[in-house]
């Protein structure tokens, strides 16, 4: 038995992949900045916070990291509803992915806070640094440096898993395709399509935070150390 | 001659470990002590009291005017006055020697990024590095690490300047640059302890060598005293060609 590919009945909905895989750029990105921010907070806390903090954020770390992410969507979206609040699909959409991709990259962030070796401490504090202006120059700063490889591949996976998000028909990428494939019923060429598109946006997302690590940082682009 | 650091019968222990006991010296203005003994003597127990990198457990220490003995003490203010250079270089490994260089002065006095480049390439010619300026810690030999060290040290214009076996990681002719470095700063009339395995440097640079044995100050004197020993540690340790 021989299977027809027809993609052609696929074509008029171009612009619908394109709007998909746009939302689906945008999700990732905001999760991604505010993953970032929200990890590397938590990192600091579960390195150097107060017993209570560290395990505040080490029971949040260890929950996420051991749930599906598709449970934590829904726990998200309905929890949100319950509180009385309405906000739309994409949005509990981006709160559920900033909640996940926060705890992976407070693990990542907390590795490279830990690499800084001690002496580095000390001669940052010999030469009449304060706390704070230690911690923002000689440990963050190459920490993030140090585990920025580890990050970029998580946010390639959380753009990936923001697929998930189609189960509480958010608009991005998978939605669309379901959508399409049910109007179609060209099922397997539909997410062939779609597999395609994701395949493009990691690369775009690779290259952008590749690009980026390069504008930031200095010696790894002058030693020309791989990102 | 008022003395930049004095030691006054000092206590330390690391539990039972009785690491310093009763070691009292001072240095005065100008003056390069070397700190001599062997391994596990507590120098650089001593050298870390001196900048409050540990606590004691008994005796005074005043340095520039702190007392750094007190628990009341300003670490911060203390660190302005007190420059040290460690074995390990400590350079941070993200930035440029100059960068290096510029992070204390723009964030502990407040300078201006002009100013505190200004001040980099000032050190870094102090210490023959001014054409190094934009490399990074691992581009550079181990001497040149060292010598960037000493000049983000320098940046600072601290009263006094530890140094805790600056050379012992290097090879002779990286060694012989850095305590070149090091002759010059005595000469310009900087106030120094170093902790050296270096006998030939001590007996020319020092103006007084403080020998360590068992956590006290067994023997101190001027750097001849390295020739006729008074005691027969000293002249053991001597003898031994460490
Ligand atoms: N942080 C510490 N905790 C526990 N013990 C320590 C600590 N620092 C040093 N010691 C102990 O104190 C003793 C003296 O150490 P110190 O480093 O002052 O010796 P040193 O004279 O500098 O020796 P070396 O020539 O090997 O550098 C050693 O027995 C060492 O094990
Ligand atoms: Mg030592």
């Amino acid at each position: 038995m021989t299977y027809q590919f027809d993609f052609s009945s696929l074509l008029a909905y171009w612009p619908e992949f394109l709007q998909g895989a746009w939302l689906t750029l945008q999700l990732s990105a905001v999760s991604t900045v505010a993953g970032f921010i929200v990890g590397t907070l938590c990192a600091i806390g579960r390195s150097d916070g107060p017993p209570w903090v560290k395990f505040l954020v080490g029971s949040y770390v260890e929950i996420i990291r051991n749930t599906p992410l598709l449970v934590q969507v829904f726990i998200v979206y309905f929890g949100i509803a319950t509180l009385g609040v309405r906000v739309s699909a994409n949005t509990a959409a981006v709160v559920a992915l900033v909640v996940n991709v926060g705890a992976y990259t407070c693990e990542i962030v907390r590795a490279g806070l830990e690499s800084v070796h001690k002496s580095q401490l000390e001669a940052a504090d010999c030469l009449g640094l304060s706390k704070p202006q230690i911690y923002w120059h000689v440990v963050i700063r190459p920490a993030i440096e140090r585990v920025y490889p580890a990050l970029t591949s998580q946010y390639v996976l959380l753009m990936l898993a923001s697929s998930i998000t189609s189960q509480i028909s958010a608009e991005e990428l998978t939605a669309v395709a379901n959508r399409i494939q049910s109007d179609t019923f060209r099922s397997f060429e539909t997410y062939i399509v779609v597999g395609i598109i994701y395949l493009a946006l990691s690369f775009v997302v690779r290259i952008a935070l590749w690009l980026f690590g390069l504008a930031v940082f200095v010696r790894k682009r002058k030693l020309g150390t791989a990102l | 001659m008022s003395a930049v650091v004095k030691l006054s019968n000092v206590h330390k222990s690391f539990g039972t470990n009785k690491v310093l006991d009763g070691v009292s010296f001072e240095v005065g203005r100008g003056e390069v002590a070397a700190v001599i003994g062997q391994s596990g003597s507590g120098k650089s127990t001593a050298l870390r009291c001196i900048n409050a990198l540990e606590t004691i457990d008994g005796g005074t220490i005043d340095v520039c005017g702190h007392a750094v003995h007190d628990a009341k003490l300003d670490r911060r203010s203390l660190r302005r006055d007190v420059g040290i250079v460690f074995q390990s270089y400590n350079l941070f490994p993200h930035l440029t020697a100059e960068q290096n260089i510029m992070l204390a002065p723009t964030c502990v006095k407040n300078k201006s990024k002009a100013e505190a480049r200004d001040l980099a390439h000032d050190v870094l010619r102090r210490v023959g590095l001014a054409e190094k300026a934009d490399h990074f810690p691992e581009q550079l030999s181990g001497g040149q690490q060292q010598r960037v060290a000493i000049a983000r040290s320098l940046a600072m214009q601290p009263k006094l300047m530890l140094f805790d076996e600056v050379t012992s990681a290097l090879d002779p002719q990286l060694t012989g640059e850095v305590l070149k470095v090091m002759e010059d700063l005595a000469r310009g009339g900087m106030t120094m302890i170093l902790v050296t395995h270096e006998m030939a440097f001590a007996r020319k640079v020092a103006s007084q060598v403080v020998y360590m044995h068992k956590g006290k100050v067994w023997e101190t004197g001027p750097g001849a005293m390295l020739d006729k020993p008074n005691t027969a540690e000293l002249a053991d340790f001597v003898g031994s060609g460490l």
